[in-house]
């Protein structure tokens, strides 16, 4: 089944929307065009305070003195708080998301620019940035570690001296896969190419910064945390953790969210600074953080220096993969994975193909930047992963001259190999690859292009035709495998239907502006059959929805989505019994349909979802060993990731004169297995392929010799707008996950993950005739004119 | 350094104090409690912050408070009139241009100004428009096409089509 996306046409009318699975405008929208949303930083409390954060100006130094009597004796200043001040309440430093530790307020030393060093507490927010300016920090400036490659030096200076015992910016080493086999694959390959590949440092930048609300109220020792999250259940126990406040006392609440992109997934120091700002003045104390310090300061991404290498016989088929990493994880491990994957999924490196060895290996530094390091997008590491894997083919079809599409078709894992175990541990659970290539290469019009192409190259014109495949792993995750701090990755939900047949489901999972409120019903709508519009979805507060650990990493369909169908199918068999007490026919005898249950071989009689919850809860006896109520409530462990995959063909004008990168189309190819809302899958993959655009194109988080970090606004740090993105050509097709109750793979990260590959390999290509074979992210036009002079002028 | 400025929001009268250096949208959002109107960047990059003044679409995050005295300034609150959405915002719903919403009301306000004065703009006018302006969920084809089914709507409704 494969349909290019129909454009909507016609009115509004909610009334005519399926029961189930289908296109259904989003129920969350009405509020959102009316301005009504309601954000963190729209909260507006009795006597709230307002905080604000000074931060270093240099990337590495100790802190010699912290004067700030100037800026307490602010007529408006309520409190000053340093990193002094925390050692006192022990709580100066917390853990990261990895097991390491990050400094609250920095009390020995400085780490990167940006780092937070104290606060100011006021009656406004103008005032509160007001009083920074008043507080003197004297710093003994050290030499920074700014180039990773320099980082692991002997004369390297150490970042991390808190560390007992550190005497190097040593952080972690990893590896995954069979050295030996893969070497010895290797040794007799007939190719051997070898690439080296960067994937600079990225930001998610969600449109919202950071923030949060904190409200203790000292009488009930209630703390109340209204907060930018993805994750409000995992933010909860670690607060608890943290502060030692008991658990069942926090409550913490995500309101609607700016976007996330994973950049809403960390505990951040601003969110502990603002909960001690509230114990300490007994008020509700907001803190938002800015653009800068947002670009600065929280969750970077990527950035990672590969040394790939693949190993093929001459006719094109690819033996092996080989990988060599240096990451830069920033001054602290800020890394946001469960704790097995250091290097989150990076292991699938070896992407969509049938390999005989592969084998990866990772050394991770600390750095004077930013800490963070798995955020945007990206499945965990799978982004990295894919954009090695899929550059790295197009290496070796450079290498071959034959077309790229063809050598990927010759290597896919085919239908009947699924579910595939990788060379390097992962079981992929389903796939049927060459059909989506094969519907991309068609609705991008592969061959023509490609012999437009060729006219265009005797003119001298650079069109370049880039070509990515790629497999996600999202979904964690198996409790076996993976937790985040000792939190099992699997999540809860809870499924009410009221006396007259409306229901409210509560999902663990928290929408960034995926569409949950209207995703989730429609899935417990296609299983009780009860209309979307009738069920409310809670999700973002602690005290009114099941555990679970929250939404990154493409999680919320193929976990959450999984519990939501489960709970609901749990309902629905309960149904079924109080139904046969009111038709007086066993249990047995009874057959769904959407909605109903009627005597099988008697459709007449029959009796609604609606007419069972009134009995449910009404009068008069219910069948033996049945209480009264229709609510269930379960906890799902997922058995496996989920794996969707999609072709991806990207069309791009070089302007030989300026270097100027024009993307002229993108068509995208996605199977994330059963569709439960075409029209958000949509808007998920056009959203990930402008990142993609973004990645490739435009965005870097650079730094200077100092460590100055020279994307510190959005007018460095540049993000795409409407004129830089085509229109996006969308396609699919549909290969159910085998182990998901309703057979649906996450979808929201897909394009983010596949698409700079895409991009790049258009470049590229763009730039054959230059013999350019490989040119590192962002393609500016400063480097793509590099790459250009490199080589000598095409032939005319 | 605290004054006074008066001006119509919404088509009301409003009379405040302010401090001298008040930026629009914190006076929108945190004095009038007006919270459609977003902030997002500081300079003047993101356009979550874009409301009307005097017609003329204008980011408030770089207008101060006080500039806005005498004028007449419009925000995402008022483009539903007596109950009735404009074909923007239902454009919005009908062709999923929206996501997280942040970005929502800054880009349904110049949407907004570009249809009264063009109202049957081409995909390049619709995103030359709103270049101001920066989505990070969509990737904009679904905003051009709000814009696109308002302006049907509009022309549907006028009786111009």
């Amino acid at each position: 089944m494969t349909t290019l996306d129909d454009r909507p046409l016609g009115f509004i009318n909610n009334d005519e929307k399926p029961v189930g699975h289908g296109r259904m405008l989003r129920k969350e929208d009405p509020r959102f065009i009316r301005g009504k949303g309601k954000y963190v930083d729209d909260i507006q409390l009795p006597g709230m305070l307002h905080l604000a954060i000074l931060r270093s100006p240099v990337a590495h130094a100790r802190i010699v003195s912290v004067d700030t009597m100037a800026a307490m004796s602010h007529p408006k200043v309520k409190a000053v708080v340093t990193g002094a001040d925390l050692v006192e309440k022990g709580l100066a430093w917390m853990p990261t998301l990895s097991n390491d530790v990050q400094a609250v307020l920095a009390t020995d030393k400085v780490r990167f620019q940006g780092q937070e060093v104290a606060f100011v507490v006021a009656e406004d927010r103008y005032s509160a940035r007001d009083a920074l300016e008043l507080i003197d920090v004297e710093y003994d400036v050290l030499p920074p570690v700014v180039d990773v490659r320099k980082a692991l030096a002997a004369d390297a200076p150490v970042i991390r001296d808190d560390l007992d015992g550190k005497t190097d910016n040593h952080c972690f080493d990893w590896q995954t896969g069979d050295e030996a086999a893969t070497n010895a694959v290797f040794d007799k390959a007939e190719v051997v190419v070898t690439e080296d590949i960067v994937y600079p440092r990225v930001h998610p930048a969600p449109l919202e910064t950071c923030g949060c609300v904190a409200d203790y109220e000292s009488v009930d020792g209630q703390l109340t945390l209204w907060t930018t999250s993805q994750a409000p259940h995992a933010h909860r126990t670690i607060y608890a953790l943290v502060s030692g406040l008991p658990e069942h006392k926090i409550r913490v609440i995500a309101p609607d969210i700016g976007g996330g992109f994973g950049n809403k997934v960390p505990i951040y120091p601003g969110y502990v600074c603002a909960i001690v700002a509230s114990l300490v003045t007994g008020k509700p104390v907001k803190w938002m953080e800015d653009r800068s310090e947002n670009l600065t300061s929280t969750s970077f991404a990527r950035d990672y220096i590969m040394r790939g290498e693949i190993a093929a016989t001459r006719d094109g088929k690819i033996l092996a993969i080989r990988t060599n990493v240096l990451a830069d994880h920033g001054a602290f491990n800020g890394v946001a994975a469960p704790l097995k994957y250091p290097a989150g999924f990076f292991g699938v490196f070896t992407g969509s193909y049938d390999l005989e060895a592969a084998f990866a290996k990772m050394t991770a530094v600390y750095t004077n930047k930013a800490p963070g390091g798995v955020a945007y997008a990206c499945s965990f590491r799978v982004t990295e992963a894919v954009y090695l894997v899929e550059r790295l083919v197009n290496c070796l079809a450079y290498e071959l001259d034959v077309d790229p599409i063809e050598l990927r078709i010759k290597n896919f894992i085919r239908p009947e190999q699924f579910p595939y175990a990788t060379k390097t541990g992962w079981v992929y659970d389903s796939g049927n690859y060459e059909a989506a290539m094969r519907l991309a290469m068609e609705l991008a019009g592969y061959d023509e292009l490609r012999t437009q192409q060729a006219e265009k190259r005797l003119k001298g014109e650079l069109m370049g035709i880039g070509v990515s495949f790629f497999t996600e792993a999202v979904g964690a995750g198996p409790r076996k495998d993976m937790d985040i701090l000792g939190l099992g990755m699997a999540d809860g939900c809870e499924l009410r239907v009221h006396p007259t047949g409306k229901a409210v489901v509560r999902v663990s999972c928290m929408s960034q502006g995926q569409g949950h409120e209207t995703t989730f019903a429609q899935i417990v709508a296609e299983e009780i059959g009860i209309a979307p519009a009738d069920i409310q979805v809670v999700n973002g507060d602690t005290d009114n929805t099941p555990f679970g650990l929250g939404t990154y990493g493409s999680r919320s369909t193929p976990v959450s989505g999984a519990a939501a169908a489960l709970v609901a199918r749990k309902v629905r068999d309960k149904a079924q019994i109080i139904a046969s007490g009111m038709l007086e026919v066993s249990v047995a005898d009874l057959e769904w349909q959407k909605g109903s249950f009627h005597v099988k071989g008697d459709p007449s009689k029959s009796v609604t979802i609606q007419d069972i919850a009134m009995k449910a809860y009404g009068a008069g006896d219910l069948p033996e060993g049945i209480e009264g109520g229709l609510e269930a409530q379960i906890c799902y462990n997922p058995e496996n990731l989920t794996y969707p995959f999609g072709a991806y063909i990207c069309v791009v004008d070089v302007d030989p004169g300026t270097a100027q990168v024009k993307v002229r189309s993108f068509t995208a190819v996605d199977d994330c297995g059963t569709r439960i809302n075409p029209m958000i899958i949509e808007g998920q993959v056009h959203g990930g392929l402008t990142d993609g655009v973004a990645m490739a194109l435009m965005e870097m988080i650079a730094f200077d010799e100092a460590g100055n970090c020279l994307s510190s606004s959005l007018m460095d740090y540049l993000l795409p707008t409407a004129l830089e993105v085509p229109d996006w050509q969308t396609g699919h097709t549909v290969t159910p996950s085998p182990h998901h109750p309703i057979g649906a793979k996450g979808v929201g990260e897909s394009a983010t993950v596949g698409s700079p590959p895409a991009v790049v390999n258009a470049v590229v290509d763009a730039l054959k005739p230059y013999g350019v074979r490989h040119a590192d992210m962002p393609l500016t036009p400063s480097r793509v004119w590099d790459a250009m002079q490199g080589h000598p002028r095409p032939p005319v | 350094m605290s004054m006074q400025v008066s001006m119509t929001v919404n088509g009301e009268q409003v009379t405040e104090e302010i401090e001298g250096r008040t930026l629009l949208v914190h006076f929108l959002r945190d004095q009038l409690r007006l919270t459609g109107t977003h902030w997002g960047c500081d300079t003047s990059n993101c356009g979550t912050c874009v409301v009307w003044m005097d017609g003329e679409p204008v980011k408030s995050c770089t207008v101060l408070a006080a500039m806005a005295g005498g004028r007449e300034v419009r925000t995402v609150e008022d483009l539903e009139q007596d109950g009735v959405l404009d074909p923007i915002q239902q454009g919005f719903m009908e062709c999923h241009g929206v996501q997280c919403g942040f970005c929502t009301p800054g880009m349904m306000m110049t949407a907004r100004a570009l249809l009264d004065r063009n109202p049957d703009p081409t995909d390049r006018e619709i995103r030359e428009a709103i270049s101001g302006q920066i989505c990070r969920c969509t990737g904009y084809a679904t905003i051009v096409r709000s814009v696109q089914w308002a302006a049907a709507a509009e022309a549907a409704f006028e009786g111009r089509s």
